[in-house]
């Protein structure tokens, strides 16, 4: 069980963390005729903006309240109105998701009073449109809390409220976490699909995220989650939540409608896919279909093709707790051992089972102190500057990704996901190959540094 | 000499024991057996020869024929170079259907070789002959010797084309090769008493940079290692060592031979893999090069340092003995090079339960008797059906062999490890012991053999499906009703 450390010191260098009201912006970019609102100023929807389109390449709809001055001291309740309207007459949305920064939750509202009193005043106007809030300071948590908690705000405001006597035996939840890609939203669908089952993805970043190019302008999100899937959430046979992030929600839906839930801490590597494989044979009763049986075989040709470039290698990890858990687990389970893992913030009960020797919550300054010598960094596009330093190559995951194209068609769940997973890592090994000097193998000068780790790192149990 | 005088010289090799327990017939069909069509495998003896002499880093190799010897062999070979490279830069003359026919291949051979000079500038030039430019009849010798006249710079000749024979003749031929127009050729101008030539070490992976350390610190000088890490001038004074050391065996024991007959350098045949043969080899250089006038102290702190360093590896060894000690090892490889690494596997308590006996002489087959508790370990060969039926049966933890044997055991779901030349890891010295036992500990100890050994879900009944992977009898039950409600903390690591 991994020690989880906490923050020690003032100055955070090289952050790790995106805030928390981007993560909500991005469950709600899921969904789909959705603009997610800040209520905040203008400059934290901007920031937010540009790191989104930094890493998607795509348009996003995202819009502010534009607290000034004046609205700060005396209140934003007609700022966040005023934006309501605003938005609804202009793009006509099916959903504004409302996140709080830290600018209002410093000063202290009654949002949801507010909120409600504006819904009430302006029902005939923002008919057609429904309005979630998610109260996400940027003060507290990261991208993870952000995503869990407008997922449970739209559960709270769009999800009827009622135990289903007859429910729809093939429909299933799926809750994805905000660490799973376009690729691995897909893939899930089509494993979904493969046992005749249907599933409800939600939120849903595939459609609306993943490059494609409309027909003509639309000023909301396109495709991902249908409202009315929101709604009928309580319809499903069974929720799969991915990630500890969507327990939460998963547990609101069963509170609210009575459809149990099923929680994959992931879905990286065999083991895991397995059980997910099994759990859809059995909702299902169907026998799994001969891709997805392939899909294993190759897969476990490229876990005994690729060990070797794994064994007894030190990866340095930072990202958010469930993606941070589920690649340790899968370096682990490839016979590498993690040397260092940094998280953005202590919420998450998957952290302590991390493994590891102890779990840091830091920044990327922490990551570069913790990292040097191993073999690999894997942590989101800002960890290139600690890469040229230590002079470790750099595996691109989590949010953002920006000076690489395609990260959101990085597939790593289910089988297909393992094997271009174990193949991604391993070429960067082989790409980054050392080639050995006489100083580097010279017994004389390698006495305690590096035979004296090896020894030590081969002693610890794995 | 023609190529056949020069083969059947080759295998009259008095200073080769298998040799000389042959009878007259058997010692004239040479030394490697009889290549069955069909059912043969390994290399040729061009294959052989470009092994022997391509790790000689400052040197261009320019191979003439057509493409597919060189182009489908080239940069295959993990041999490491602490300076120059152009060694892994390919040269080949490429002949084409036009050029065999209209006998164009001197002429074109004769440019390639100034086309080398004029944009590398090496040392040297290594020409090497192969099938098709043997069978046309190119003339090699006199090609090289007008190219090496003209471009002020050495060619050598390598008279090795792949029908000759196997890769060990290869091997010879460019022990030849050396002698017939390098070794000798320089004259260094700072000859010591301490100096010694290694020869048949290929540095793979860097491994001689794990001993060269220990023999510096004894003062010795290594005047050439042939050819692992070699430059050509030190080659061509190699005639000044005092003592030579043998390692792999009989490759080259041709050229060890020779150079102790033309310019009197002892030489013993030795090892740098496990403990006790690299202290053997360090005490037999000492030796060699006292009686050959080095200072007598050498010998006493030759014995000082095998003392510290044996007691340091074993302590390092020692280690990993908990980890290890009870692991059953199949060796699958054609000749062990060094029975002291199988003694000091056994010493951590390590089990060997098999190991191939196919190019061991009878001496071998004996040491290999009093190391195995059972006689029956010991195979000749054993049919790739057999080792995968017996790895898949679970009687060994780890296959250690080389690369042609790999996917016998992957396909077995039990872990391997390369100890053959295209090994990535340097197992040299004090040293490369430890990190041989590191890397069979982490192929055993490798999680992913229980992920690849894993039932499909699939294969699993139904109804227990589910429940299978958590191992737990009472989910059998209600398994879907327990799953439902199952969340992360119950499931283990999903």
């Amino acid at each position: 069980m991994a020690k989880i450390v906490p923050v020690s010191k003032a100055a955070s260098v090289n952050p790790l963390k995106s805030s928390q009201p981007l993560g909500a912006a991005f469950a709600y970019l899921g969904v789909e005729g959705a603009v997610p609102l800040f209520h905040g100023s203008q400059g934290c929807t901007s920031f937010a903006l540009v790191l989104f389109v930094r890493h998607f390449k795509e348009t996003i709809p995202l819009q502010t309240t534009a607290m000034d001055e004046v609205a700060t001291i005396l209140g934003g309740a007609d700022h966040l109105e005023e934006a309501i309207l605003n938005l609804k007459a202009r793009a006509k949305p099916k959903l504004i998701g409302v996140a709080t920064t830290a600018l209002v939750e410093t000063r202290g509202e009654d949002f949801a009073g507010e909120l409600a009193a504006i819904k009430a005043r302006r029902a005939v106007e923002l008919d057609g449109t429904e309005i979630a809030l998610a109260q996400t300071p940027d003060f507290d948590g990261a991208i993870e809390e952000g995503w869990s908690k407008a997922v449970l705000a739209m559960i709270e405001s769009i999800a009827r409220r009622e135990v289903r006597a007859r429910r729809n035996a093939r429909r299933v939840n799926i809750l994805p976490g905000s660490h799973l890609t376009v690729a691995d939203i897909e893939h899930i669908r089509s494993m979904v699909e493969a046992f005749g089952l249907e599933p409800a993805i939600f939120p849903d970043i595939s459609g609306a995220l993943d490059g494609t190019v409309p027909a003509s302008w639309v000023p909301t999100t396109y495709g991902g989650t249908a409202i009315d899937d929101i709604r009928s959430l309580g319809d499903a046979a069974l929720t799969i939540a991915i990630g500890e992030q969507m327990r939460a929600p998963a547990q609101r839906i069963e509170e609210l409608t009575g459809v149990e839930y099923a929680l994959f801490r992931q879905l990286y590597g065999l083991k895991a896919v397995d059980r997910f494989v099994a759990l859809l044979t059995e909702l299902s009763g169907r026998a799994a279909p001969a891709s997805i049986r392939r899909r294993r075989a190759q897969l476990q040709d490229a876990l005994l093709d690729g060990h070797f470039h794994y064994s007894g290698k030190r990866i340095a990890i930072a990202a958010e707790p469930d993606l941070l858990y589920g690649l340790s687990a899968f370096f682990v389970g490839m016979g590498a051992e993690i040397q260092a893992a940094v998280t953005t913030t202590g919420h998450s009960k998957v952290l302590e089972h991390v493994p590891c020797d102890v779990v840091k919550i830091g920044d990327l300054g922490d990551f570069e102190a913790m990292a040097e010598g191993a073999d690999l960094l894997v942590t989101h596009s800002h960890g290139r500057q600690a890469s040229e330093r230590l002079d470790v190559p750099l595996m691109r995951v989590g949010f953002p990704i920006f000076d690489r194209l395609g990260s959101q068609h990085k597939l790593r769940v289910g089988y297909q996901g393992a094997r271009d997973l174990i193949f991604e890592a391993a070429n960067i090994f082989e790409g980054a190959r050392q080639e050995a000097t006489p100083d580097s193998l010279n017994p004389f000068l390698n006495r305690e540094s590096n035979h004296g780790r090896r020894a030590a790192s081969a002693n610890r149990e794995h | 000499m023609s190529s056949q005088a020069r083969v059947q010289a080759l295998f009259q090799e008095p200073a080769c024991d298998k040799n000389q327990a042959k009878d007259e017939n058997a010692r004239k069909k040479g030394c490697s057996k009889p290549l069955t069509p069909g059912a043969a495998a390994g290399g040729c003896a061009f294959d052989g020869a470009k092994i022997v002499l391509q790790p000689v880093t400052d040197a261009a190799h320019l191979i003439h024929g057509p493409l597919a010897c060189e182009g489908n062999s080239w940069d295959n070979r993990g041999s490491a170079s602490s300076g120059p490279d152009l060694w892994r830069t390919s040269f080949t003359t490429d002949l084409t259907e036009l050029d065999v026919v209209m006998g164009q291949g001197e002429k074109k051979l004769f440019k390639a070789i100034r086309e080398i000079v004029e944009a590398h500038a090496p040392p040297a030039v290594f020409v090497y002959a192969t099938c098709v430019t043997a069978l046309i009849g190119d003339d090699l010798d006199a090609v090289c010797f007008r190219a090496s006249e003209r471009f002020g710079t050495a060619v050598v000749p390598v008279h090795s084309p792949g029908f000759a024979g196997s890769k060990n003749l290869g091997n010879k031929l460019a022990g030849e090769a050396l002698l017939d127009h390098v070794i000798g050729s320089h004259e260094p101008g700072d000859v010591g008493p301490t100096d010694i030539t290694i020869l048949g070490e290929f540095n793979l992976a860097g491994e001689f940079w794990m001993v060269k350390p220990l023999l510096e610190k004894l003062g010795m000088r290594v005047r050439a290692c042939i050819p692992g890490d070699a430059r050509y001038l030190d080659i061509a004074g190699a005639h000044t060592a005092r003592a030579n050391m043998m390692v792999c065996s009989t490759a080259l024991i041709n050229l060890a031979r020779k150079m102790e007959e033309r310019w009197g350098i002892p030489y013993f045949e030795g090892s740098f893999y496990g403990v006790s043969d690299t202290s053997e080899a360090l005490r037999q250089l000492a030796r060699l090069l006292v009686r050959e006038g080095a200072d007598p102290s050498l010998v006493v702190r030759t014995e000082i340092l095998i003392a510290e360093e044996e007691a340091r590896v074993w302590a390092r060894l020692e280690s990993y003995r908990e980890r290890l000690s009870g692991k059953r090892v199949l060796l699958n490889t054609g000749g062990v090079k060094s029975w002291s690494v199988v003694a000091a596997l056994q010493e951590i308590g390590i089990e060997i339960v098999g190991t191939s006996t196919k190019k061991s002489t009878d001496e071998d087959k004996e040491r290999i008797k009093a190391l195995l508790k059972d006689e029956k370990h010991a195979f000749d060969a054993m049919a790739p059906r057999d080792l995968y039926a017996m790895l898949a049966a679970g009687k060994a933890d780890i296959m250690l062999s080389g690369g042609r044997t790999q996917f016998i055991a992957l396909k077995a779901k039990t872990p391997w490890l390369d100890i053959n030349q295209e090994r990535s890891h340097p197992y040299a010295g004090y040293d490369g012991m430890v990190e041989l036992v590191r890397q069979i500990d982490l192929a055993i100890h490798n999680p992913v053999w229980a992920d690849v050994r894993a039932p499909a879900p699939w294969d699993l009944p139904a109804g227990g499906r589910v429940d299978a992977f958590d191992g737990d009898a009472e989910f059998v039950a209600h398994s879907r009703k327990k799953f439902v409600a199952t969340t992360a903390d119950d499931m283990g690591e999903c």
